[in-house]
């Protein structure tokens, strides 16, 4: 680590300490929806993180993340369901694959030269591919997917990742804000450094003597490693995942959304991003089911307007100018 | 411990199937694939023009979809009547989109592009979830499963009809870039953009006749695809990806490789339907997808850059 993270102003520090009590004792005030509010956002802040590395440090636009939450997913459960492997080692294990997927992908692509569009083409068409591939293999459920099975209500095996929402909303906190450490790390280290002149220019950058290829291909591994620990708890968190749900192409998009909205390439842009947009969905669709409608796809559509208005009217993302207001800019 | 079996593989003991079987399902996926082509040419020449990646391509042929629907519903007239309608209300809605919503972002970096249509598409997408519901649409004429005989084969009425459609619409595409003033500006546009800015051509309003043309193609191959399949609000996205499959292959921005592309993945979609099994048909076009982009980037027909 080259410098470390300027001093914040006092308030801001006293803002943050408040802020994470708030998040440690939110499981034992908040009833059950409020708390599977909060679960899919930390799930959603996590996941962007990791897309963030990609996109947002490296300038490689991923449209097919969905990918690694899949193999997360898969890797995982079949390790736990069929060699008794628990998500403790499984999730590890699984994250090595996706990181040597993502390693795959990026070797390919970068190697012949694969950039702009047609990366991001091909990150959807493996994720696609994929999908469809584990709709056919019967051994892993095919499009019906996999069960986990359930413990008895209020039960806790931490050993095996069972429980409630409380468990999962701790594990997504916990590794929520390790990857906020890890990316705060990576930022300002050389690699962090190293990438930030990728995206900004990749020419000048080759010119001052980074190896381009090498370079994308670790922001591709370690964005994949980490979406798919994510991938790991979501589908001990919701018991079963299917191909559909898994690998998706609307996943993908999903797990964009938060970055973008909280400002991409920022440390707390896709945490900021994944809480507005997953409280503000769900804060319509309780209002629209208070007043008696029940309107599927209405949060969906929100978030399409959400997205249209931010990329045009705030192109950085709404933390920029939030930080800028607190004094951190 | 079970037998595993990773794929469900065709058992080996069934009848070989006789060649007209194979001839007649390539027959389908040629006309199919022409159809896909006509939609893919409408990417096509969106991005040989205007550098945008359409990717709302997909869900605007839902959009087309459903109102061929509904005119059929309404009206009672076969939705091949409704191709030029449609074609002309969705080449109004890509020059309003264009003009209003994508030319502001011509300078804008590439992922800024992408974002934006890719939140048009859900706007479209879940739009028509709360408009029309989930559930399936589909129209059935009175010539559904009527067939030409020409010896051994059996040639599906509407799926003739709607490929000749298609070529006559890509036709006068074609007629309209080659031969028409405007037609020729536009390519003078997409060959020099600085240029055509020089001489005094209006780009921003030919930019948004291409984006019109590029989705009136979409508008007339929807009312073509609702004869062949469902529609359902959640069937853009496979659009999207089945064009830009079509138009990878064929080369980005060639047109005459749009129609050959898609011809192309609809036969082997169709045969790998018959040898495989139907549901891992995609699964055959994105794997082209994922060779195309790794060892001919510019694609089969095109030049390369």
């Amino acid at each position: 680590m080259s410098r470390s993270a300027p001093a914040l102003p006092g308030r801001v520090r006293v803002g943050l300490i408040l802020a994470l009590a708030l998040l440690l004792a939110a499981p034992w005030v908040a009833g059950p929806y409020l708390l599977s509010v909060l679960v899919l956002a930390l799930y959603y802040a996590y996941v962007g993180q990791a897309w963030n590395v990609m996109m947002g440090f490296a300038g490689q636009l991923s449209l097919g993340h969905a990918l690694y939450v899949g193999l997360g997913a898969y890797v995982s459960a079949t390790l736990y369901l069929h060699a008794g492997i628990g998500p403790w080692a499984g999730a590890p294990i699984a994250a090595l694959v996706s990181a040597g997927a993502g390693a795959v992908i990026g070797f390919l692509a970068f190697r012949f030269g694969i950039g702009g569009v047609y990366f991001a083409l091909l990150t959807i068409a493996f994720a696609e591919f994929t999908r469809i591939g584990f709709e056919h293999i019967d051994w892993l459920g095919g499009a019906g997917g996999l069960f986990l099975p359930v413990v008895a209500r209020g039960q806790l095996d931490i050993v095996d990742l069972r429980g409630g929402p409380r468990l999962f909303y701790y594990v997504l906190l916990a590794l929520t804000a390790a990857a906020l450490w890890l990316c705060s790390r990576l930022k300002h280290s050389r690699i962090g450094y190293y990438w930030l002149a990728i995206r900004e220019d990749p020419d000048a950058a080759r010119a001052l003597g980074i190896d381009l290829f090498r370079y994308r291909v670790l922001a591709a591994a370690i964005s994949a490693g980490m979406t798919s620990i994510g991938g790991t708890v979501i589908a001990f968190y919701y018991n079963s995942l299917t191909p559909a749900d898994s690998f998706g192409s609307a996943k993908s998009i999903e797990i964009i959304l938060g970055p973008l909205v909280g400002g991409l390439g920022t440390l707390a842009g896709p945490i900021l991003g994944a809480f507005v947009l997953t409280g503000l969905g769900e804060a319509l669709r309780a209002l629209l089911d208070a007043t008696g409608h029940q309107v599927p796809g209405a949060t969906q559509l929100f978030y399409g307007l959400v997205l249209l208005l931010v990329i045009k009217y705030l192109p950085n993302g709404i933390w920029p100018g939030l930080a800028r207001r607190l004094g951190l800019g | 411990m079970t037998a595993q079996r990773f794929l469900p593989l065709r058992d080996l003991d069934f009848e070989p199937m006789s060649w007209d079987v194979y001839a007649n399902v390539i027959i389908g996926g040629l006309l199919t694939g022409l159809v896909y082509g006509l939609m893919a040419l409408g990417l096509s020449v969106i991005f040989g023009v205007v550098r945008v990646v359409n990717f709302a391509h997909g869900e605007m042929m839902m959009v087309a979809m459903y109102l061929a629907v509904l005119g059929c519903g309404t009206w009672g007239v076969d939705p091949l009547w409704l191709m030029l309608p449609l074609a002309a209300l969705m080449f109004v809605l890509g020059y309003a989109l264009q003009s209003l919503l994508v030319h502001p972002f011509m300078t804008r970096p590439d992922h800024a592009q992408f974002m934006l249509l890719v939140a048009v598409g859900m706007i479209l997408t879940n739009g028509a979830l709360i408009l029309f519901g989930p559930d399936a649409r589909s129209i059935q004429v009175d010539y559904a499963l009527d067939s030409f005989e020409l010896g051994p084969l059996l040639i599906d009425k509407v799926r003739l009809y709607a490929a000749v459609a298609a070529l006559a619409v890509a036709a006068a595409l074609f007629g309209f870039f080659r031969l028409s003033a405007t037609g020729k500006a536009i390519r003078a546009c997409a060959d020099n953009y600085r240029g055509a800015l020089v001489v005094g051509l209006d780009v921003r309003r030919l930019f948004a006749l291409t984006f019109g043309c590029g989705t009136a193609c979409v508008g007339a191959a929807g009312a073509m695809l609702v004869l062949l399949g469902d529609v359902t609000p959640s069937v853009g996205p496979a659009y999207t990806l089945l064009a830009f499959v079509i138009v990878i292959v064929g080369g980005l921005g060639s047109m005459a490789g749009a129609l050959v592309a898609g011809v192309l993945i609809g036969v082997s979609e169709a045969l790998a339907g018959l040898i495989l099994v139907p549901s891992m048909k995609s699964m055959v076009s994105f794997g082209l997808l994922i060779l195309v982009l790794l060892f001919r980037p510019q694609g089969l027909l095109g030049r390369s850059a």
